[in-house]
């Protein structure tokens, strides 16, 4: 073995489909097809033949992974033009409470309050967040944080939407699969569309707010407006996935508002690693069933799944997705020195 | 004088805390001038750049752009209404290729206003601004990572920054500084022909050889006041400029 390390040395290297602009592909063979295609269209396959595969229990593990996942998308979002919220249940309850509501006292069909939920709670996200987007790093954080507190303590001590009974028997989504699929098919939509306009122009102008506020507001770009637009995509996203939990449960109640739902997109996005999209949903894809598979441990479950957690981003802190796909795009061979 | 003021600052005044940053100041700038702004090292120029762009608040006094009161204003605001200014520290994407710097400026509301819809893709307006601004397209330097090139470039990609907005004003906040000479004499004849062309320029420069060269008039700071306004050649002979600049004692 001393030998042959003498003898060779690892070359790496990078490979180099991209030429010159981002935008311009140069494809010689079918080979740089499937190189470029496969790491999307198997994840998408994966996730649409999932639903059929899986037994009972771990397809609604994969529809709370969704959730979750989408819950992450909208903080990854939220994270690429500086804003760091620690309040995705606020914008998870409040698309819940609106579905909720349409369906219990105006009877309305998953397919109306869905749709109104997602883009209402996205306004009404927009809208409440709005006097804060000035904040930046931690303050902004701490306020997220309060909201879902202060609705919570709103609805239980008022006892308006049920209080703290929440509102049951709403309608349900489709019975089957088809309920399962709509989430799956908006998480990987979300997927695609949010990591399309991160790359885009628009994307761009997100990121450079993060990084310099000040030079961008220089470039005479109202930094605000910009930051309530991406306030409300996540809001929505959110909201979205609120709504979805609403009809699956048939049941709405104060636990959309619980600091789980806050925590734990921001563990997943920090695991599968930020700014990525795929990073997050993939971290959700795995912290999910996870902390499902653990259950059987009881009490240990918690601290077992902290440790993992710990463990992964002090071993991996680019998280996951970044380090796969730096190594994706490397080949590594021996070669011969002299 | 004639012609209107296109900017016109009225009795400024700007306390950080006790500090007086900037006493009473007022000037005026016509349409098409070329203004020069000195003075000794903490004399309050790049604070009064601030309280011109908005990004910061005087603590009395007025702003006034083309007859409008912008005091107040926010700073994309302002940029949007066309002054817009480079900075001392440029303030760059160092992890972007320098065309993708311009992509910000060409994406604001501004830009799409005066350009309209159908001005070709940005991708290609940002890459024919550094070309102009001796970013060589053919050796692909516009393509290269900001953080990558040397500091002169990195000082230009800031001005075709500012450039991108098509401003009305332009301020100069020290562009030269820590240019090297042969940058310096390639970038100067570049501001000479914006001025030819029409546009309204403010510089502060400390390089006062370059900058007597090619300004109209010069506005001479000292402790946030006014202390010389005129031509290169009245400024240098008063005896206060010669005191708080050169450091040359005046018997009171």
């Amino acid at each position: 073995m001393v030998e042959a390390e003498a003898r060779y040395r690892k070359k790496r290297l990078d490979r180099g489909i991209k030429v010159r602009a981002d935008t311009i592909f140069a494809i010689a063979s079918y080979k740089e097809i499937l190189y470029l295609i496969l790491p999307r269209a198997l994840p998408v396959f994966g996730l649409l033949i999932l639903p059929f595969v899986l037994t009972d229990y771990w397809g609604k593990v994969l529809v709370y992974a969704c959730v979750y996942g989408l819950l992450a998308l909208s903080w990854d979002f939220l994270a690429s033009c500086g804003l760091f919220s620690l309040g995705q249940a606020f914008f998870l309850g409040i698309g819940a409470y609106i579905a909720g509501a349409l369906s219990y006292y105006f009877h309305w069909s998953p397919a109306i309050t869905m749709p109104i939920a997602t883009l209402g709670g996205g306004v009404l996200c927009a809208a409440l967040l709005s006097p804060v987007v000035r904040l930046r790093g931690v303050y902004f954080a701490m306020v997220t944080l309060m909201l879902p507190m202060l609705l919570m303590k709103m609805i239980e001590t008022t006892g308006l939407l049920g209080g703290a009974q929440g509102l049951s028997a709403l309608k349900p989504l489709p019975k089957g699969w088809i309920g399962g699929y709509i989430v799956v098919l908006v998480f990987m939509t979300c997927i695609f569309s949010f990591r399309r306009l991160i790359n885009e122009d628009y994307g761009l102008v997100m990121k450079a707010i993060r990084d310099d506020d000040r030079a961008v507001m220089s470039a005479a770009i109202n930094i605000y407006w910009r930051k309530i637009q991406a306030l409300f995509l996540a809001g929505a996203t959110g909201a979205f996935a609120g709504a979805f939990m609403t009809h699956h449960y048939q049941f709405v109640g104060m636990s959309t508002f619980a600091l789980d739902y806050s925590i734990l997109p921001v563990a997943a996005a920090a695991l599968g690693g930020p700014g990525t999209f795929a990073g997050a949903a993939l971290g959700s894809m795995i912290l999910v069933p996870l902390s499902e598979s653990l259950r059987a441990l009881g009490g240990m479950r918690i601290a077992i799944y902290c440790g993992i957690l710990i463990i992964s981003v002090i071993a991996l802190p680019e998280g996951i997705f970044h380090y796969l796909e730096r190594k994706y795009h490397q080949f590594e061979r021996l070669v011969r020195v002299g | 004088m004639g012609e209107e003021a296109i900017l016109r600052a009225e009795g400024l005044n700007k306390y950080f805390g006790g500090v007086q940053a900037i006493a009473d100041l007022s000037f005026s700038l016509r349409n098409g001038e070329f203004l020069g702004i000195i003075g000794p090292n903490g004399s309050g120029k790049t604070t009064l750049v601030n309280l011109i762009t908005g990004f910061v608040k005087p603590s009395s006094g007025r702003v006034i752009y083309r007859g409008e009161e912008i005091t107040r204003k926010r700073p994309y605001t302002i940029a949007g209404l066309g002054i817009v200014r480079t900075f001392q520290m440029v303030r760059l994407f160092y992890n972007l290729p320098a065309y993708k710097n311009l992509i910000i400026p060409l994406s604001s509301s501004r830009v799409k206003r005066l350009r309209g819809g159908a001005y070709g893709e940005r991708d290609d307006v940002a890459v024919d601004l550094l070309d102009d601004m001796g970013f060589e397209r053919d050796s692909f330097v516009p393509y290269k990572l900001a953080g990558s090139l040397p500091h002169g470039y990195l000082k230009r990609l800031d001005l075709a920054r500012a450039m991108a907005l098509r401003p009305e004003v332009l301020i100069l906040d020290e562009l030269f500084s820590g240019m090297a000479m042969s940058e310096v004499a390639s970038t100067l004849p570049l501001i000479e022909k914006y001025h030819e062309e029409g546009l309204t320029i403010i510089m502060i420069e400390h390089r006062l050889k370059e900058l007597f060269r090619v300004v109209d008039r010069v506005l001479v700071l000292n402790y946030g006041q006014k202390i010389a306004e005129g031509s290169p050649q009245e400024v240098m002979n008063t005896e206060a400029v010669k005191k708080a600049y050169l450091g040359i004692e005046v018997d009171v």
